[in-house]
């Protein structure tokens, strides 16, 4: 119970900081907080809402496990944003020019999603391995160099011919690659069904990532090698853990998990890769990944919680405030959990040494007596 | 980089070698002579005119004070990865001063704006001792959406801004000709010879309509250079990147010296940003830094910590997107440049009798060669992905002789000596 208590003590003070932050610009461009956050609270509580905060929770959950796989071993992948991209598209491009039996097309979607997530992010591996070449520099370029890749590849082959030149896209999935929607889900809980927007039915595979990242991590020799090579690197080569093996591997769970973030917009609401297709998953992943401390029900809570800030949002427009208010409180959010996490660990640090101070004092007078 | 350019420099004549400076000459003339030879043959004009190069010149500046900012701040210990925040902090406050008051409180603003960030990033990761790398991924949103928000409240009610843009500055900064030099070579440029022509084209480019913050800019390479190599302080802050512990036991403030170093990395990135607005587009736009801030980052990267490397990286990043802005054409003669560059090399490592390099060198000289016989022009793309790709095979070939400081991107805790 107390380390519950402990482990949200640091993300609940940053929640509480970052409304007070953002609560304090509102109040400086002459707007109420009280209001603004009363708006979001009510507008958010209709099923459409839940549905659009779901949906728009979900690739950030997947992204924020990429990420946390990483860090389970201290490894950075901040390369998701080019990963899933690259991958969203290829597998926006395979599934609309092919039409298979429904499982299986959904199926080849999934595949090529997590294999060239999977090559995007074995080359940073693989130049970390073979050339010492950090993964947080490789990454970054990867990234710029994933994105000139789209635009190419998008312009020149990719994209649908009959489709607008104006926002390029490739070939809609046709009806053997689409996924249902979980609409009766809210009918069968006894709730009103969502209107105009559905919940997506790839909302199941952000369970199945979660579960699959909570199996690997805490329920196979893998996992135990990951943790045990990212709390104590020296001691887990002494163990027999090959350092170079464990990078890559490591590298390419990461990239295969990234590549599924995009496929919540294909299987979503785009149904295929286009221009516009959503950015900035990546980064807001390793948000969500450290906010919930790389635990797969935290992660889920902190993926939830932007996709409640992404949604609720849009009510403070009509509101007449400015709704980019909440990409000041994710930022914010973030930097005060790592620095909530690094005063806790202090202020327990403190504790055990005070304790231990007394258990040895205590030891010492009763031997004295 | 750094493999490429000690190849060329011990391939002229080894008793210059003694020689800095006649070696960097040299260099430089061969890159223009190199540069001429193909422009020559090839049918393109661009590679060499005034016009060019004053673009380049520029494009360079920005990514470059990025990178010395990233450079200030890695060199005490400390890993940037929030210069691009930093950078669009100052493109905001440079547009909003330069939209209130004036261009070079534009400046000033934006000076200010970036550092803010770099204070935000100091306290988290020095005071704090968050990791780096999270800290600046948190500064990067932060930014990004706090100027959002600013925009939305300050520009929306404004003609000619929006939630996206401000509207136009006051007035650009003032520009002008190096008197004589300009004059000269751009007359000299016009006279067609091979290569005088060619390097005059350069000169020429580098020296008319300069705008005073440009000359600012490029004056912050020799001063940052002679701060952090010839000061007692620059001394310090480099040993707290160095050796932190070591450096405390001696009496340096490690804590102060790593503020100092991130609070400037901060300023010149935000100088940067201002230096986009004032100088080139008048204007704040939601997304003008366009990852001018990471390329900043590969451009230190490429130049080895070092401030006269980080200017060769960017010029050189510079110069490859005023190509594409300007002739696409040219960037296709380029690719026989590259080729040229790489056979020769090969040449060299073969009777040196350095192989497994050789070999290396040699196919891909090939490869660009027949790729540039083979296309017409380069698609825009690879143009601009070919920063990113070319400090990729700069980290993966000369890992050896990169090398960044040692306590760069650890933790310190004051007193935690082990």
């Amino acid at each position: 119970m107390r380390r519950v208590l402990l482990a949200s003590l640091a993300p609940i003070s940053a929640i509480v900081f970052s409304l007070i932050v953002a609560s304090i610009a509102l109040m400086l461009v002459g707007r109420s907080p009280i209001t603004a956050f009363g708006a979001m609270w009510d507008f958010a509580r209709t099923s459409t809402s839940v549905a659009s905060m779901i949906n728009r929770a979900v690739p950030l959950y997947i992204s924020a496990v990429a990420v946390a796989v990483g860090f389970q071993m201290g490894l950075f992948n901040i390369g998701v944003e080019g990963q899933y991209l690259l991958a969203a598209l290829f597998a926006g491009w395979v599934g609309g020019n092919i039409v298979l039996w429904a499982p299986l097309h959904i199926a080849v979607i999934l595949a090529v999603a997590i294999i060239v997530g999977m090559v995007w992010s074995g080359i940073a591996g693989a130049l970390k391995v073979t050339r010492g070449v950090h993964e947080v520099i490789s990454t970054i370029m990867l990234n710029f160099i994933g994105f000139s890749v789209i635009a190419f590849l998008l312009l020149n082959y990719f994209k649908d011919p009959n489709g607008s030149s104006l926002n390029l896209a490739t070939p809609p999935l046709p009806p053997s690659g689409q996924l249902p929607n979980l609409n009766w889900l809210f009918g069968a809980l006894g709730f009103s069904e969502p209107r105009g927007i559905d919940l997506h039915g790839f909302a199941v595979f952000a369970i199945v990532v979660g579960v699959f990242y909570y199996l690997l991590v805490w329920r196979t020799r893998f996992g135990y090698e990951l943790r045990a090579s990212g709390i104590n690197p020296g001691a887990a080569r002494m163990a027999g853990v090959n350092p170079n093996r464990m990078i890559m591997n490591t590298m390419l769970i990461s990239g295969g998990v990234a590549g599924l973030v995009g496929l919540a917009a294909v299987f979503g609401n785009l149904q295929s890769y286009t221009q516009d297709f959503p950015r900035n998953l990546g980064f807001n992943g390793i948000a969500v990944a450290l906010l919930g401390r790389n635990h797969p029900v935290g992660m889920a809570l902190g993926a939830l919680l932007f996709g409640f800030m992404d949604r609720s949002a849009l009510i403070l427009d009509l509101k007449d405030t400015p709704k980019e208010v909440v990409t000041i409180m994710q930022g914010v959010v973030v930097l005060a959990v790592v620095i909530a996490y690094e005063v806790v660990n202090r202020f327990i640090e403190r504790l055990e040494i005070r304790s231990a101070a007394e258990a040895t004092r205590e030891a010492v007078e009763g031997a004295a007596a | 980089m750094t493999d490429v350019r000690s190849e060329i420099e011990t391939s002229s004549a080894p008793a210059w070698a003694a020689n800095r400076w006649l070696r960097l000459t040299s260099m430089i003339l061969g890159g223009v002579l190199l540069l001429a030879v193909v422009q020559s043959v090839s049918d393109t004009s661009e590679l060499t005119t005034s016009g060019t190069w004053a673009a380049a010149l520029r494009l360079s500046v920005p990514i470059m004070l990025a990178g010395l900012g990233g450079m200030f701040s890695e060199r005490s210990g400390i890993v940037n990865i929030g210069l691009e925040g930093m950078m669009i902090a100052g493109t905001w406050f440079g547009a909003w001063a330069g939209w209130s008051y004036g261009p070079w409180q534009g400046v000033l603003f934006g000076v200010a704006g970036g550092a803010v960030f770099g204070l935000i990033h100091a306290i988290a990761t020095v005071t704090f001792a968050v990791d780096h790398i999270v800290s600046g991924v948190a500064i990067n949103i932060l930014a990004a959406g706090s100027m959002r928000f600013l925009s939305v409240v300050t520009y929306t009610p404004e003609s000619g801004g929006g939630a996206t843009q401000s509207p136009g500055i006051k007035s650009q900064i003032a520009t002008f000709d190096v008197p004589v030099i300009s004059d000269f070579f751009n007359w000299l440029e016009a006279k067609r010879i091979f290569f005088v022509s060619d390097a005059s084209g350069i000169i020429a480019g580098l020296t008319s309509n300069l705008s005073w913050l440009t000359v600012i800019g490029l004056a912050i390479v020799p001063v940052s250079w002679w701060v952090l190599w010839r000061t007692a302080w620059g001394l310090r802050l480099r040993s707290c990147g160095e050796n932190p512990y070591a450096a405390e036991s001696l009496g340096v403030p490690v804590l102060r010296m790593k503020y100092y170093g991130v609070v400037i990395s901060g300023a010149l990135a935000g100088l940067g940003g201002a230096y986009l607005v004032v100088v080139q587009a008048g204007i704040y736009r939601e997304g003008m830094t366009a990852g001018r801030g990471f390329l900043g980052l590969a451009a230190m990267i490429f130049g080895n910590w070092n401030p006269v490397g980080t200017m060769v990286g960017s010029t050189l990043f510079g110069y490859a997107d005023a190509l594409r802005l300007r002739q696409n054409e040219a960037v296709h003669a380029l690719l026989l440049a590259v080729a040229i560059v790489l056979i020769v090399l090969a040449v060299w490592s073969a009777a040196r009798r350095r192989y497994t390099p050789a070999i290396f060198e040699g196919i891909f000289g090939v490869l660009f060669f027949v790729w540039y016989i083979t296309t017409d022009s380069v698609p825009s793309q690879v143009v601009a992905a070919t920063p990113y790709l070319v400090t990729l095979l700069v980290l993966a070939m000369a890992t050896q002789r990169l090398r960044m400081p040692a306590a760069d991107g650890l933790r310190y805790r004051k007193g935690e000596a082990v």
